[in-house]
């Protein structure tokens, strides 16, 4: 024990010193060290801050668009009440009256007290008439005995359930489209628990609408539109993307010629969108004549943009396949090709399709060339058929979101958040399945 | 024609199999190999020797035409095979390299099964035209690569999960099946430990009753053991060419002297 503290006392004579100690040179490197590691965290924590922000501006803004406020009502019409009204020559306004003795009927038995009119039932429930009409005449057999009929209210009445809506929005004289006593209404409806919140299927399976409804808007023909554009992207540019990188990297020659081709596709990759937007524009619209508006051109468009990605993606795992297999094939007398086909693509299949799907990824989430090529419009049905929903005008995803986030109701902009949260979901399954196809076809022996 | 014939009685086992006249082999502007002549025997063990760099891979690589892969690479003179010129504008290569295997300085088995490894020549080849036919072909290269003892209850394991040394055999095995006439081995062993590296050269010797065997090795010993021919290279050229003994007993070119005893190298 002494032994060892006087000889820490007494440093060894070797040239660099005792090991107890650390030299200046040390400290300052280790300082270096912790500085620049404290750095990449604080970047990394602004990173997770900055998509936590993200993530939370978008779920709080878009996940109302999910929910809609419901009226539901207990109703029952008679056989004679349903024969009476459909011989009117009015008949939904009937029907209609009909709906408003019956709202009464359920206010009151709930014990609450609220006077309206046939005009106040039609703004906060919309044509409830042509409904209750529609239900019953599908439905006979549910005459002459209770029912539970439901009616989405209006956007207005949903944004005021959420808050976002108030009495102050509306002036004392109100607008054709609300009232001061509509607010009354609604607060009696609430109170006699008539109104709920639904999920709002209508929002993922529906069309656009008009500036008059907000809320019966949905993304609905957009997904499609997009579906129908990525089958053209990945139907054309994977043959495409694939075939010409297999060319370029097994078989074409090296030279000035290769070496210009391969730096224009490096740089085709970085030409802004919008540059292929109008060039599709020119090209396959007024050059072609193909359709405007039309997911088939939408995908042309998308493709000429997503096979710069391809090619380099593809090109760089076909690279990173050893070239000791294709000599192993060659030396067994493989000919080029059955040594590109036999080994190379399989160990380079993970990677393209990585690539591929990164790529479609991309192309989904563009808007700009789509702007110029006219898939922005006020879609409000669906293609008649699967072929026809490649020519007929069609929206995308990304176009209807810039265009609801363009419209100046407030129920739009939710919408526009909500259409957000769907493009994320697809892109996250997309890289999702890229990952699982990674996972699943990587051979690690 | 007689005179072949009388030739071809006292010399049976030494038929030329290859032949090499004024082979220059140029990578861009550089002169990789010059003039080199030489005759490889059929059932012979040859090998090449000489120091990193001197070419002897790179002429290797000349005779099944694997440099053709290689844009830069440009070969003149004449390689003949059984009398025919392979250099020929009439040869495919991808028809030659059936006839002359290859076996590579790292073992590379594909990612297949040991099974699909063997197979996949014989299958390009159309050799088999049925399964029980393609199995025995399997069956006797694996036997043929001494190594059939060792995999014959995991045929459809990976290839690549064997050890280094049985890994060099499967592709001795995977280059046979294809029923080559010659064999050619680029320092087969060089990444294997000293048993695995006896088991080789223990094959190559079995081998030689079949097979002309052109072997490119960086140890003298291992050149002493397997081959009964030996070519010197140096910076390019071919400097002698002899019986292995008469190379490492007795050279006749000061190079190999020198070489041999360890002054350059």
């Amino acid at each position: 024990m002494t032994d060892v503290t006087s000889s820490s006392q007494t440093p060894p004579k070797g040239r660099h010193g005792s090991l107890m100690t650390v030299d200046a040179r040390t400290r300052k490197r280790n300082a270096a060290e912790k500085r620049f590691r404290s750095y990449g965290l604080a970047a990394i924590s602004a990173g997770v801050l900055c998509l936590v922000a993200l993530l939370w501006a978008i779920l709080s803004n878009g996940l109302p668009a999910y929910k809609q406020a419901v009226v539901e009502l207990e109703f029952n019409l008679s056989q004679e009440d349903f024969d009476s009204a459909e011989k009117a020559l009015l008949k939904t306004s009937v029907y209609t009256k009909h709906f408003i003795t019956g709202l009464s009927a359920n206010l009151e038995a709930r014990g609450v007290e609220a006077s309206f009119d046939k005009k106040a039932v039609d703004r906060l429930l919309g044509k409830v008439g042509g409904e209750l009409r529609a239900f019953y005449r599908e439905n006979q057999d549910k005459l002459g005995q209770p029912v539970i009929f439901e009616v989405p209210a209006a956007s207005r009445v949903d944004r005021y359930l959420k808050g976002t809506f108030t009495r102050d929005n509306v002036s004392e004289d109100g607008t054709r489209f609300f009232q001061q006593s509509d607010f009354d209404l609604v607060d009696a409806m609430v109170q006699a628990g008539l109104i709920r919140q639904a999920f709002n299927w209508n929002f993922i399976t529906g069309v656009d609408s008009g500036v008059d409804n907000p809320g019966g808007a949905g993304i609905g023909a957009s997904v499609l539109g997009s579906f129908m554009m990525m089958i053209v992207v990945l139907v054309l540019s994977l043959p495409i993307g694939v075939a010409a990188s297999i060319y370029l990297e097994e078989f074409a020659p090296k030279n000035r010629l290769t070496d210009l081709i391969e730096v224009n596709i490096s740089n085709l990759a970085a030409v802004p969108s919008i540059v292929f937007g109008i060039l599709g524009l020119a090209v396959f619209i007024q050059f072609a004549g193909l359709p405007q508006s039309a997911p088939l051109v939408g995908g042309l468009v998308l493709t000429l943009m997503t096979l710069p990605t391809i090619i380099i993606s593809t090109r760089a795992s076909l690279k990173s396949v050893p070239p000791s297999i294709r000599d192993a094939a060659l030396g067994v007398g493989a000919s080029r090709m059955q040594a590109v086909f036999h080994h190379v693509l399989p160990l380079a299949a993970p990677g393209i399709l990585t690539g591929t799907i990164i790529g479609l990824a991309q192309a989904l989430g563009e808007t700009a060339p789509l702007l110029l090529i006219g898939m922005v419009g006020f879609v409000a049905r669906y293609p008649d058929s699967f072929l026809s929903g490649f020519e007929g005008p069609n929206s995308a995803m990304p176009a209807q979101i810039y265009n609801w986030a363009s419209r100046s109701d407030a129920v739009f902009t939710e919408k526009a958040w909500g259409g957000i949260i769907i493009l994320l979901v697809f892109l996250l399954s997309m890289n999702l399945i890229a990952i699982l196809l990674r996972r699943r076809f990587e051979r690690r022996w | 024609m007689y005179d072949v014939a009388f030739n071809a009685n006292e010399v049976a086992v030494n038929q030329v199999k290859i032949t090499a006249r004024q082979v220059q082999v140029f990578y861009g502007d550089t002169h990789a190999i010059k003039d080199v002549d030489v005759d490889i025997d059929d059932k012979t063990v040859t090998a090449f020797i000489g120091p990193s760099g001197c070419g002897k891979s790179t002429f290797l690589r000349c005779i099944n035409r694997m440099n053709d892969t290689i844009d830069i690479c440009r070969v003149q003179g004449e390689i003949t095979l059984d009398g025919e010129n392979i250099y020929d504008k009439r040869v495919d290569p991808v028809q030659l390299r059936a006839k002359v295997g290859m076996v590579f300085q790292k073992p590379n088995p594909f990612p297949k099964s040991i099974y699909d490894n063997v197979a996949y020549g014989p299958r390009i080849h159309g050799l088999a035209r049925n399964k029980t036919e393609l199995d025995e072909i399997v069956e006797k290269a694996l036997r043929r690569g001494a190594i059939w003892d060792e995999v014959k209850d995991r045929l459809h394991a990976p290839g690549t999960g064997l050890s280094g040394g049985q890994q060099q055999r499967l592709c001795i095995a995977r280059a046979i099946a294809t029923e080559p006439e010659v064999l050619l081995m680029d320092e087969p062993c060089s990444a294997l430990d000293p048993i695995a590296t006896a088991q080789v050269e223990e094959l190559i010797d079995e081998l030689r009753q079949n097979y002309s065997v052109v072997i490119v090795t960086h140890s003298m010993q291992q050149a002493a053991r397997v081959s009964q021919k030996t070519a010197f290279f140096h910076l390019g050229n071919l400097v002698e060419f002899g019986d292995t003994d008469q190379i490492f007993t007795n050279p006749v070119d000061p190079r190999t002297e020198s070489y041999i005893t360890g002054r350059i190298g």
